[in-house]
């Protein structure tokens, strides 16, 4: 089933965000990056990214353009999803202000801009075993943070107060930080690494 | 264990770089603002008067009463940002203590001084400023703006003038990206910018923050005219709430915005919106009352 030779095709969620930074970060680790706005851009994708940017902007854009089931359908089928920020909102099972769920592919509940306003917007090192020893530098801009977690999700990092801002279920990842914003591409290869790996049981 | 900064260059740029591919939008009240978000907006400006309003009225134009600031960061949940005059640091102050999450330091408003614009590095809020070509644009990063917008000419729902500075600025870009590393030290002497900031947009290729356009955007089609062109997002401000029916045509320009190279989808939302903005050429505006030339 597995084709090395070819290179794969990743897809970037375009409707609003980091999409550019997301690009640069996929052409990066030797990948082929593809916009999504439409669902024919969904198709032969190894794998999808939902990028950082205004959740309430994304989810509306979603579903004017008909890519909620697809994409839900892509995530539920096994492929390989990275949520960033925003994106990490658009995966959560629960949305603690009361919003409906978007694709409800992660078994998480979250809370927006939970850090506050952007005045609360900062920067830390995380320590993420997943990836490897060398801490990761990670940007926060008006982040979610994670309420609940699941029985079958693994927590890949917490921040300085312990909470959960790296998280994984099956080969759905998302991190309520900014891994396009940096140069640091260990995030971003967990991603290419899981198109490879065997499919595990969900949980 | 681990120590925390915030309000770092990498935060302040960092929520630019989130609001790229997305539409921001002058409100003047909490119920605008609220329209803004359902219709898709990734972030509102909070001001009392739309700039269409702020030239028929006249007078000095001035930071917005933080009771209206409140009230509409109150009724939203994306970034609201709010506008100081030029050069105004007590304003931006206020601003900044009201935690609004951008502050534009904006030739809309009636300019505070004529020499000097705000040192925008002394503050934790990111602030966005206006520039007409790259020497101005560079000007401000080199200030501390974390987000640059061409002018544009506001309130006008003209885009001719938003097409220009727009241009401009890329040409300006793709230019300082053909030189010797030898020519950039001339470079910054004529674009009156620091060689810094010019060395680093010459490398980049790009400025060194995201480049939004204002002043003008009346329709879906301007959206995708100015995208096309370079824009990594778009300031709407009187052409929402000025038009026939700004739910339809928020909605409408937030698509546009996204679907910028799909002309089908164009057509799609242009389709039936009723009236936009009435507008004037910004040919017919006296030298005096034009906008775009404040800022220094």
């Amino acid at each position: 089933m597995s084709q090395p030779d070819r290179p794969r095709r990743i897809g970037v969620l375009a409707v609003q965000g980091a999409v550019r930074e997301h690009v640069a970060a996929i052409t990066d680790i030797g990948a082929v990056p593809v916009e999504v706005r439409l669902p024919r851009d969904l198709v032969d994708l190894d794998a999808l990214v939902l990028p950082g940017g205004e959740s309430t902007t994304m989810r509306r854009m979603i579903d004017a353009y008909g890519l909620r089931e697809p994409v839900r359908a892509m995530a539920a089928g096994g492929s390989p999803v990275l949520g960033t920020c925003a994106g990490m909102i658009l995966l959560a099972s629960g949305i603690d202000d009361g919003d409906e769920p978007v694709l409800a592919a992660l078994d998480i509940a979250v809370r927006r801009n939970a850090y506050g306003r952007q005045l609360d917007s900062f920067e830390a090192d995380l320590e993420v075993p997943a990836i490897g020893p060398e801490p990761l530098h990670a940007v926060f801009i008006r982040a979610p943070v994670v309420t609940d977690i699941g029985a079958g999700v693994e927590v890949l990092a917490r921040d300085p107060d312990g909470r959960p801002v790296a998280v994984r279920q099956g080969r759905v990842l998302a991190t309520a930080f900014h891994p396009e914003l940096t140069t640091d591409r260990r995030i971003h290869r967990l991603l290419l690494t899981s198109i490879e790996a065997p499919a595990e049981r969900p949980a | 264990m681990t120590t925390i900064e915030r309000s770092t260059w990498a935060t302040k740029v960092g929520l630019a770089r989130m609001l790229a591919g997305g539409v921001i939008m002058d409100v003047v009240t909490a119920e605008h603002a609220r329209i803004a978000e359902e219709a898709g907006a990734v972030a509102v400006m909070a001001l009392e008067r739309v700039p269409s309003d702020i030239r028929k009225f006249g007078g000095v134009a001035r930071m917005s009463d933080p009771k209206l600031i409140n009230e509409i960061k109150a009724a939203v949940s994306i970034p609201v940002m709010a506008k100081c005059r030029i050069g105004h640091f007590a304003e931006a102050q206020v601003l900044e203590s009201l935690e609004v999450d951008y502050i534009d330091e904006s030739e809309v408003l009636t300019p505070a001084d004529e020499e000097h614009h705000i040192d925008k590095h002394v503050f934790k809020v990111p602030f966005v400023c206006g520039c007409r070509d790259l020497g101005e644009a560079l000007r401000r990063i080199g200030e501390g703006a974390a987000m640059i917008r061409t002018k544009g000419e506001a309130g006008t729902g003209d885009i001719v003038e938003a097409v220009r500075h727009m241009r401009a600025v890329q040409a300006g870009i793709r230019r300082l990206a053909s030189m010797r590393d030898d020519e950039l030290f001339a470079a910054a002497k004529e674009l009156r910018a620091p060689y810094e900031v010019v060395k680093q947009t010459a490398e980049l290729g790009a400025l060194p923050v995201p480049n939004f356009s204002a002043g003008g955007v009346a329709t879906p089609a301007d959206a995708s005219l100015m995208r096309q062109l370079g824009a990594e997002a778009v300031f709407v401000g009187s052409g929402i709430f000025k038009s026939e029916d700004p739910e339809r045509y928020a909605k409408a320009i937030v698509r546009a915005t996204t679907h910028f190279d799909n002309p089908d989808i164009l057509a799609e939302v242009s389709t039936g919106l009723g009236a936009p903005m009435l507008g004037i050429s910004s040919g017919e505006i006296p030298p005096e009352e034009r906008l775009a030339v404040r800022g220094w």
